[in-house]
């Protein structure tokens, strides 16, 4: 409220809140903004199908799959250790280095890779809790009808914990959707580089404030939508099931 | 005999919790087991079901040593029903569904006839208003009763019941009593841990006493209530007479 009484705000106002840049660089912007929306929604599935993959292998009891759970275990501890920037230009720089056909070496497909890797550890951990928070009883009730490990997991155990986990993930994936924009470093031309583009054009920074509000247009349903499935889901059983 | 416990030991780290445990079941009787807390009633059920290892000893189903170990648990499992005392039903299924999701997976039936033979056993246990709910909004006695019928959904051999009763408020006892009774008159062999002291007189054609993980008496119910031999048997149905449990 105060800001606009500041000794700096008629210059800010200018460079960040100019309406005759904002309507023209606004629609590059949106135009950039595909590619984002493009390698978040291939990301998205990958990351679900390979975090479900580690949390499951985390979570065999079979003494026999002990270089599985370790294996689990040791990406889970490299990728959440390493800042998902680093991860990016380590692969995205590294990978099309081992000489790879001009096709396959572009950075936007390391630089998806290496968020796909980096937020599967993080998404693993959720859906391990996830799994570990249905209590041994269910597996109990399940095994006593004759039903075997495999069939335990996917028909009680993991629907259980999906439908649990379902606030967490939709977090980590809010996050995903803003961290696309870090692929931008390695070189895509996606909405974040765009809009640098275009504040080096008009010298103003009101492109930024652009893709801010696309992100927030994009952001804030998925936020209210993860809202409403919990509260339908919490109609729909009573409340308990949900932790 | 449908069932033979023959020398059955289970212990949990220091804790023996069944001490040698000997138990004949013939076809379609019904047996209670009582005493106190700790004194092995939902373990050895449990060990009956192979949801836990045995460490030594036999279980023996139609004279089949079924607690072998390296056998494979499930085709065993499927002919033993079990109901738990918390229920456990499927939060995340209607009814119908928790009642019809083992024949389905288990035994290969398609989901529309499991459904429908899953509808035909709810009504049964007069449930068929509820099919459609979700376990969270019915009562504890209805709850009990859902989980009945999943497990009578695979035609199971034998029954253990553990406690079946104990987690429910007292109003609600009779309604699962009941389904205890009609299963009783359909000739299923069941075996029963269970504090209803009264129910248990009425229904078992044997009570057996635990204590330390054996079986200290086993004797027809109007004999082991009215006349107990021994001291300890004694001593814990005067405990439960003094609680006004019985």
């Amino acid at each position: 409220m105060l800001v606009p009484l500041t000794p700096g705000w008629p210059k800010v106002k200018r460079s960040f809140f100019d309406g005759h840049v904002f309507v023209e660089t606004f629609p590059a912007l949106i135009r950039a903004f595909w590619l984002d929306v493009k390698i978040f929604l291939v990301a998205v599935p990958c990351i679900f199908v390979l975090a479900l993959l580690i949390a499951l292998a985390r979570n065999t009891r079979n003494p026999a799959l002990f270089p599985l759970r370790a294996f689990a275990a040791v990406y889970t501890d490299v990728f959440r250790g390493i800042p998902v920037i680093l991860t990016i230009y380590l692969i995205g720089f590294g990978v099309p280095g081992l000489g790879l056909s001009r096709e396959w070496g572009r950075p936007v497909i390391w630089g998806s890779v290496a968020l796909i890797l980096a937020y599967s550890a993080y998404v693993s951990e959720v859906f391990r809790a996830g799994i570990e928070s249905v209590h041994e009883s269910q597996r109990a009730a399940a095994r006593s009808l004759g039903m075997t490990n495999g069939q335990t997991m996917r028909s009680i155990v993991l629907p259980q914990a999906v439908r649990r986990v379902v606030p967490p993930l939709m977090n980590d994936f809010i996050s995903l959707q803003k961290d696309v924009a870090l692929v931008s470093l390695i070189g895509p031309v996606e909405i974040l580089r765009r809009a640098g583009i275009e504040k080096s054009l008009f010298a103003n920074f009101t492109p930024y404030v652009g893709a801010a509000i696309i992100f927030l247009a994009v952001t804030i349903p998925l936020t209210r939508t993860a809202d409403y499935l919990m509260a339908r889901q919490r109609r729909r059983t009573g409340g308990t099931a949900i932790a | 005999m449908k069932l033979r416990i023959s020398g059955v030991v289970k212990s949990f780290g220091p804790t023996r919790v069944l001490d040698g445990m000997n138990l004949d079941v013939a076809q379609s009787e019904v047996i209670c087991l009582i005493g106190a807390s700790g004194s092995g009633k939902s373990t050895l059920l449990r060990c009956i079901n192979l949801l836990e290892p045995i460490d030594d000893g036999q279980i023996l189903l139609d004279g089949d040593d079924i607690s072998q170990p390296g056998r494979d648990p499930d085709p065993i499992r499927r002919r033993i029903g079990m109901v738990f005392q918390s229920f456990n039903l499927f939060p995340h299924m209607s009814v119908v569904d928790n009642v019809a999701i083992g024949p389905r997976k288990v035994l290969g039936v398609n989901a529309t006839t499991a459904r429908e033979q899953g509808r035909a056993l709810l009504d049964r246990l007069d449930l068929a208003d509820r099919a459609d709910a979700y376990p969270d909004h019915l009562s504890g006695g209805q709850q009990q009763r859902v989980a009945i019928a999943r497990s009578l959904a695979m035609n199971p051999e034998v029954m253990l019941l553990d406690e079946i009763t104990s987690a429910l408020d007292p109003e609600l006892i009779g309604e699962v009593l009941d389904v205890v009774r009609d299963l009783k008159r359909d000739g299923m062999t069941m075996l029963l841990a269970t504090h209803e002291m009264g129910f248990a007189r009425e229904i078992a054609d044997r009570v057996c006493f635990l204590h330390q993980g054996q079986i200290l008496e086993d004797a027809p119910p109007d004999q082991l209530f009215s006349n107990p031999r021994e001291e300890r048997t004694q001593q814990f149905l005067q405990r439960v007479v003094d609680a006004g449990r019985m």
